[in-house]
């Protein structure tokens, strides 16, 4: 049985003459991980932008439920009404394309990480996990005002969110960084923070942008455990884009290939891995050349 | 040094030394020729005249080609051998040292200590000057030095924490004193009933201002601000109905004490507590209210960067595109930022405007943003401490110097050292960005810690992009 989490219908992103993305659909399920896969330039990144509202797309839907399954019945309805979203007290169902970047982290509830690690380095590593629940410190202290007073309530909240970045930093493994600025941190520290700031936002979906980029194997190893972790036992849902493919074939469920801005192919890593198509795309040749060559370099 | 070879390091650097000298002189002379060396005065039959400065301008040229000369040759030669013998004991100093334990201590008492200095000071003064010599420097370092430094803490919410360079803080500040004086002087309204008025109206023309201004970075942002700093200024000169103009507001009601008058009549101050009469009280009172209005705005500052609001603030400043994936509003995070500053310098206006009882156009001009701006950089963007540290050494400097008559004796009768403000203001800036480009206090305290609280070191802090 399917549960549709996102689903991007006819993405089409222009800069100019550039088509960046074109006419782009792939589904990604509740509860699982779908990777984003393609040669340099094929638009993953861009894609990432247009479902995290950085980038506003030319054309095409991108829609996410949240609670109740039953309202993918209503997006017909919510697109021609020209709302925003549809809310309801367990989540909601979400025009991505109508909300601005920081509402789709907000109300949407997607997290993201940057391709280049994008952390507050003058910060401590404790303060980048507080600040990424802001949106619940913020209610909690009554927007700063009853917060500034001392009142209680907002100080068991306060209390709250440090345990929960302490729960983080164990997982990551920087416990004992916790006081140090997040700029003196080393490249695989970094990029293990940055998930765990995206995941301190509580998201019902987690985009990564290349997370593995960099890491050494053991990294690398200990990143694939920590993302199936988020997966199983905090119920997050992951968009993966990762040009490592022993990560893509060990951890995620699904796979989207994406090459010059077009879908290429789409599915189980299993099928990915044979496809025709996908060898071509990354081997830089035409389709037709693919046994000739795979057989030259050793495939 | 060795033995064998005397003068071979002495001689070349006494030659350098004069080369140097000599030619800090050309360049000193060239500039200060248009500058220092002619002035204009009228003459009486009210043409203006060029009148020839030399002495001044030998005097200064001979001064800073001293300086030049004796660096070159003691100062240059020092510093390398300190940093050659840095070099060779590098990693020697055991990690707690004696600098560091000072250190430490200093930055443990110094703020307490300060703040039990400023609370006794005028007690103080009045002890060692008594009523006459005591009303100078209450009000003119006191008063005077207080109300920059409130202001240096309202902006340096904004520049500081948030980042947001805003080139024409002084049209809060100016918006605070006429809100005021003119609601005083219409309405006979208290002054502490104005006192928040000013502040929430300020505060509204900084969320006016910051709608359309606050998409714009860096130094767009600066440059729009700077304009609305004029922009207010022109309004105020040729509004001439309500604010009359360049002449300004008079005569504005005084603060009271609690109801009571500062004035020689029967129900004033010093006849209700049966005091001789004397100005001084009042002085003494608006001081206190000025450290308490200061002091209010450091308290905020500390309270709001421990909440959501004050995180989301330095967070903007390290990085936006950051703050906007995690559901951080960046526009009203910049709003609210960009209107608290501003109501500390409408309070901060308010108070100037009671204080004077006269206020003009004349005193919000463009040089009052950038003395405000100075402080906040030279203190270190940020580190409340450092502002306050860099408002008395700027604020007191200045004042300072109308009392050396020395310099009188160096550069002739006439010379009247508050011109230089300046030019000292400049040279200051310079060996800042050369000695300490991060400000005077360029460590950031984090606002929260699992086990100890670390300073930052401030390369790692961004100063912001607008
Ligand atoms: N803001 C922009 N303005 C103009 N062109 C852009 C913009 N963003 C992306 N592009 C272009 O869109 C295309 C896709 O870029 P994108 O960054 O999405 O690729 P990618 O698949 O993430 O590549 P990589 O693996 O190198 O990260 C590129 O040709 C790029 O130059
Ligand atoms: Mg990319």
């Amino acid at each position: 049985m399917t549960r549709p989490l996102l689903r991007v219908e006819h993405l089409t992103m222009r800069f100019g003459g550039l088509v960046a993305i074109n006419n782009v659909s792939f589904t990604a399920q509740h509860g699982e991980i779908t990777a984003l896969i393609g040669p340099n330039g094929a638009g993953k990144t861009t894609v990432f932008n247009c479902i995290t509202g950085f980038y506003k797309p030319t054309e095409g839907r991108l829609a996410l439920q949240s609670g109740d399954q039953a309202l993918w019945d209503d997006l017909d309805t919510l697109t021609a009404g020209g709302a925003k979203s549809l809310r309801r007290a367990d989540g909601g169902l979400f025009l991505l394309e109508r909300m601005r970047d920081f509402e789709v982290s907000r109300d949407a509830r997607v997290a993201r990480t940057f391709q280049n690690v994008r952390l507050f380095q003058g910060m401590t590593v404790l303060e980048n996990l507080l600040v990424a629940q802001h949106r619940a410190l913020m209610a909690a202290s009554g927007f700063t005002i009853l917060g500034a007073i001392g009142w209680a309530p907002y100080r068991k909240a306060e209390h709250a969110s440090i345990e929960r970045a302490r729960l983080w930093l164990d997982r990551i493994g920087l416990i004992d960084r916790a006081d140090d600025p997040a700029g003196t941190l080393p490249y695989g520290a970094q990029r293990r923070l940055e998930v765990a700031r995206a995941m301190c936002t509580e998201p019902m979906l987690l985009c990564l942008d290349e997370p593995a980029a960099g890491l050494n194997h053991r990294e690398s190893a200990a990143l694939n455990d920590l993302l199936m972790l988020i997966r199983d036992q905090d119920k997050t849902s992951i968009l993966l884009i990762e040009h490592d493919m022993s990560v893509v074939m060990e951890i995620s469920d699904h796979v989207v290939v994406l090459d010059y801005g077009e879908k290429i192919a789409d599915g189980k890593p299993a099928e990915i891995r044979s496809d025709q198509k996908v060898i071509a795309a990354y081997l830089g040749v035409e389709d037709e050349e693919v046994d000739k060559v795979a057989a030259e370099v050793g495939l | 040094m060795s033995e064998a070879l005397p003068d071979r390091d002495a001689r070349p650097d006494l030659i350098r030394a004069l080369r140097e000298g000599a030619l800090a002189a050309l360049i000193a002379f060239a500039l200060f020729l248009p500058l220092i060396g002619f002035s204009t005065v009228q003459n009486m039959r009210n043409e203006i005249v060029l009148e020839a400065r030399w002495q001044l301008l030998f005097t200064l040229v001979a001064v800073i080609a001293g300086i030049r000369f004796l660096s070159t040759l003691l100062l240059a030669p020092w510093a390398e051998r300190r940093a050659a013998a840095a070099a060779l004991t590098k990693r020697e100093v055991p990690p707690n040292g004696v600098a560091q334990v000072w250190r430490a201590m200093a930055a443990r008492w110094f703020a307490p200590l300060a703040l039990g200095f400023v609370i006794v000071y005028p007690p103080l003064v009045l002890g060692l000057n008594g009523f006459q010599g005591a009303a100078k420097w209450i009000d003119n370092f006191g008063i005077q030095i207080l109300i920059y430094v409130m202001l240096g803490w309202g902006l340096n919410i904004v520049v500081g924490l948030a980042g947001l360079l805003d080139l024409g803080y002084v049209a809060f500040y100016a918006v605070g004193a006429y809100s005021y004086a003119l609601l005083a002087q219409n309405f006979g309204l208290s002054f502490w009933l104005l006192l928040p008025v000013s502040g929430i109206l300020a505060a509204f023309w900084g969320i006016m201002l910051g709608f359309p201004v606050l998409r714009l970075r860096g130094d767009y942002l600066a440059i729009v601000t700077l304009a609305f700093g004029e922009i207010i200024r022109l309004v105020l000169i040729n509004w001439v109905p309500v604010t009359g103009g360049y002449a300004g507001i008079s005569s504005i009601p005084r603060p009271t004490f609690f109801g009571i008058p500062f004035n020689a009549s029967d129900e004033g101050f010093a006849a209700t507590f049966g005091l001789p009469f004397t100005p001084i009280y009042r002085t003494i009172f608006l001081y206190y209210v000025i450290l308490a209005l200061a002091l209010l705005t450091a308290a905020v500052t500390v309270r709001l960067r421990r909440m959501p609001i004050g995180r989301a603030w330095e967070a903007l400043r390290e990085d936006e595109i950051a703050c906007r994936s995690l559901g951080i509003n960046t526009t009203t995070t910049k709003l609210t930022a960009f209107a608290i500053g501003a109501a500390f310098g409408g309070f901060a206006g308010a108070f100037f405007a009671a204080r004077q009882g006269f206020i003009s156009p004349e005193s919000f001009t463009f040089m009052e943003s950038a003395v405000i701006v100075a402080m906040v950089v030279l203190g270190g963007m940020g580190s409340q401490i450092g502002v306050a540290i860099a408002a008395v050494l700027m604020i007191g400097g200045t004042e300072i110097m109308r009392e050396l008559d020395v310099l009188k004796a160096v550069f002739g009768p006439d010379f009247d050292p508050t011109q230089y403000r300046m030019l000292i203001f400049g040279a200051a800036m310079v060996a800042i960005t050369v000695w300490r480009p991060r400000g005077l206090i360029s460590t950031r305290q984090p606002s929260a810690f699992l086990a100890e609280r670390k300073a930052i070191s401030g390369t790692l802090v961004r100063e912001g992009h607008g």
